[in-house]
């Protein structure tokens, strides 16, 4: 596929311009990148590298460790069914199977219309609404089988398609302000004296930046289906009268 | 007792409507706290947070004032909020920075004002783009605040503050890891010494690493005193603690109370918090402070569940995960299932705990299929005994960080515990208790 686009190039670089070293944004770039191709191509990961100053191998050694990131295309929606300890204790093996079933796929498939991806997921902090499952890290609790199959459903037909956005899209909002409170990293004397401490790049940009644009802030950040904001602290839970 | 009347800190605004936006913080007093801080000195508030004895909501318990009174005299300081909770069946933080992300922020910024910090940085966990979506919109809506960016509040302290997210890596959760990941790395954690990153920590310039809920507290105890807060709780553990209960109670869920004054024995069964087993089954066994803590028993249910109190039977409070599992629960699945985990989760720097982790979860596997031998338990403490040597606790260890070492103690208080279990696996060459789909179709490692 390819590299990033105009827009997610602004992107990185708003993002580069919010760290000591460039290295540092490579992450939440990766990210981006992964948000405009569902993955991330070799293409793409090249560009990175150039934009972060590192060789493309160093960026794959880099990405290869985490989890979120997928070299190959994978689903629409990658659905991730919590199988750890506090799940597993609610019949999370029986909904991984029901699951599978349901999509046809073993964890780590994807069905044959290219919209779901199986994971067989490791503890997703959802433990009070246990069995959970996420969609594309969006959070779905206390499922039984019928609720899982119409979760599916619920997809399937668009019906979430506000509340889940395809694969990759970790964060719909996006960060208005460029670093405005400038030179508070000392000065460069005091770190002369330090052999360990690596010196802050020059080209960061210290001085007052222009607001960036607002995508995003129409969200509404509520949920529908997901339980985490409200019934995992319950307000009952916390009150009432023993 | 009653439960209801504990002082809730940082919980307090979680149920109130639409409590991410800062219309809801500032119409519940938000960010008074941060108002008041700057009307005092740095070393005002230090002294405030040491007399709170805020311990470090993290897992490790270590004091917050402490940690700050560490750092290196050098310039820039850095102040690095660890958000990246992993732990199994922890979900405390999570539902803090969902909830009540300008709480977040506010502590935050007043650590970095005490601390000095240059810049700070909020990691978050990748595998939760509701709580990076809520806290990006509300630090969007602080800087248009003045609460953070360039003189904040009209005072002379300016910090930047940068919603950094991880992309799924338990280790990471490690603050020497946290630290190699936020510089673009692998999440490998680093050799020590140097111990603590406020004196080597991000970029090699010293580092704060507090976690979400040890911050989250600061607005509390900058209005009310660190006295006040200190009032709470007894011992070394003082305030309120939010305890994620999990596993096969009644009603599973996050709970603020004042620390040290709550048994397990209420926790789990009394009808505001716990509400009993479910389906009202029998107890069997406890994990008392996440995964990685040995398993307790139903003798120790009228244990307080504070540090000092759980360290006393050799087990930990760590980052304040119940798991109480009733008697329908094999206790080899769930020690397979623990180790699976961190045989998943190892970064791969050290032996013992990348190659023992798939041993360890092999072993446990072949114990549960029915195709164990006798010389299989001796050979799990073995095994355990090469990454933790003594199989003791407090664990110690052959490896860089106490990842491996978190494998043994499922192992061996379950063993001590459920030997006869184990045996009966191997005897009758299958799982006494009813089936799960366990590992035969799963993806290997």
């Amino acid at each position: 596929m390819a590299r990033l686009n105009p827009d997610n190039l602004a992107h990185a670089e708003e993002l580069i311009a919010l760290y000591p070293h460039r290295r540092s944004a490579l992450i939440p770039i990766l990210h981006v990148l992964q948000e405009q191709d569902g993955y991330l191509s070799e293409d793409g990961m090249a560009h990175v590298a150039e934009l972060v100053g590192l060789e493309p191998v160093e960026v794959r050694g880099t990405a290869s460790f985490y989890d979120m990131f997928h070299f190959e295309p994978v689903g629409r929606y990658l659905v991730a069914v919590c199988t750890n300890i506090a799940c597993m204790l609610q019949g999370a093996y029986r909904l991984l199977e029901h699951a599978e079933e349901t999509l046809g796929v073993a964890p780590g498939g994807t069905t044959a219309d290219g919209m779901f991806t199986l994971e067989d997921a490791e503890c997703l902090a959802l433990c009070g609404n246990a069995p959970c499952v996420t969609v594309n890290w969006r959070f779905f609790g206390d499922l039984d089988p019928p609720e899982f199959d119409k979760l599916v459903e619920d997809l399937r037909s668009g019906r979430l398609d506000g509340e889940v956005p395809a694969h990759g899209t970790l964060s719909r909002v996006r960060r208005r302000h460029a670093l405005t409170a400038g030179g508070s990293a000392g000065s460069a004397s005091d770190q002369a004296a330090l052999p360990n401490a690596i010196q802050p790049e020059s080209d960061t940009p210290e001085s007052q930046g222009p607001d960036l644009p607002a995508p995003g802030t129409h969200l509404d950040l509520s949920t529908r289906r997901s339980t985490t904001a409200t019934a995992v602290v319950d307000a009952k839970h916390l009150e009432s009268p023993k | 007792m009653t439960f209801g009347e504990s002082t809730r800190i940082v919980t307090a605004r979680l149920h109130n409507e639409r409590s991410w936006t800062i219309s809801s913080y500032l119409a519940a007093g938000g960010y008074q706290g941060l108002r008041k801080a700057l009307t005092m000195t740095p070393k005002e508030i230090h002294d405030q947070v040491n007399t709170a004895n805020i311990l470090g909501r993290g897992g490790a318990g270590f004091e917050a004032g402490r940690k700050w009174g560490m750092l290196r005299q050098a310039q820039p300081v850095y102040l690095t909020i660890n958000g990246d909770e992993s732990e199994p069946a922890t979900f405390k933080d999570h539902a803090l920075i969902e909830g009540d992300p300008h709480q977040l922020i506010e502590g935050a910024v007043i650590a970095a004002y005490v601390i000095g910090a240059a810049q700070v940085f909020i990691f978050v966990r990748g595998e939760f783009p509701l709580a990076i979506e809520r806290l990006q919109a509300a630090l969007n809506e602080a800087y248009d605040y003045g609460a953070v960016g360039a003189n904040i509040f009209a005072s002379s302290f300016s910090v930047d503050v940068v919603v950094h997210p991880g992309a799924g890596a338990y280790i990471c959760g490690e603050e020497t890891a946290l630290l190699e990941s936020l510089e673009g790395k692998r999440g490998y954690p680093r050799i020590k010494p140097p111990f603590f990153p406020a004196v080597m920590g991000l970029y090699g310039a010293p580092t704060i690493v507090n976690n979400v809920e040890t911050v989250s507290n600061l607005p509390w105890v900058v209005i009310n005193g660190g006295d006040n807060f200190a009032a709470l709780g007894e011992g070394r553990s003082k305030g309120t603690k939010l305890l994620a209960l999990a596993g096969h109670v009644k009603r599973p869920g996050n709970y603020e109370l004042e620390w040290a004054k709550v048994t397990f024995r209420d926790l789990i069964f009394d009808p505001a918090l716990g509400g009993g087993i479910r389906d009202d089954n029998e107890l069997k066994a406890i994990i008392p402070g996440g995964v990685s803590s040995p398993w307790i028993g139903p003798e120790h249910l009228d244990v307080s569940l504070s540090n000092e109190a759980i360290a006393g039977i050799g087990s930990m409070a760590g980052s304040g995960s119940v798991i109480p599992m009733d008697h329908t629960t094999c206790m080899v699945r769930a020690a397979w299932r623990i180790v699976r985990f961190f045989h998943r989760e190892s970064c791969g720097q050290c032996t013992p705990c990348r190659e023992g982790g798939g041993w360890l979860e092999k072993i446990l596997e072949r114990i549960e299929m029915g195709q164990g031998r006798e010389s299989d338990l001796d050979l799990l403490m073995d095994v355990c005994d090469n990454i933790s040597p003594g199989v003791s606790w407090p664990p110690a260890q052959t490896t860089i960080c106490v990842l491996g070492p978190s494998m043994p103690p499922s192992i061996a208080s379950g063993l001590a515990r459920f030997r006869d279990e184990y045996l009966a696996h191997i005897r009758e060459g299958r799982c006494p208790f009813p089936p799960d789909r366990l590992p035969r179709r799963l993806a290997r490692v």
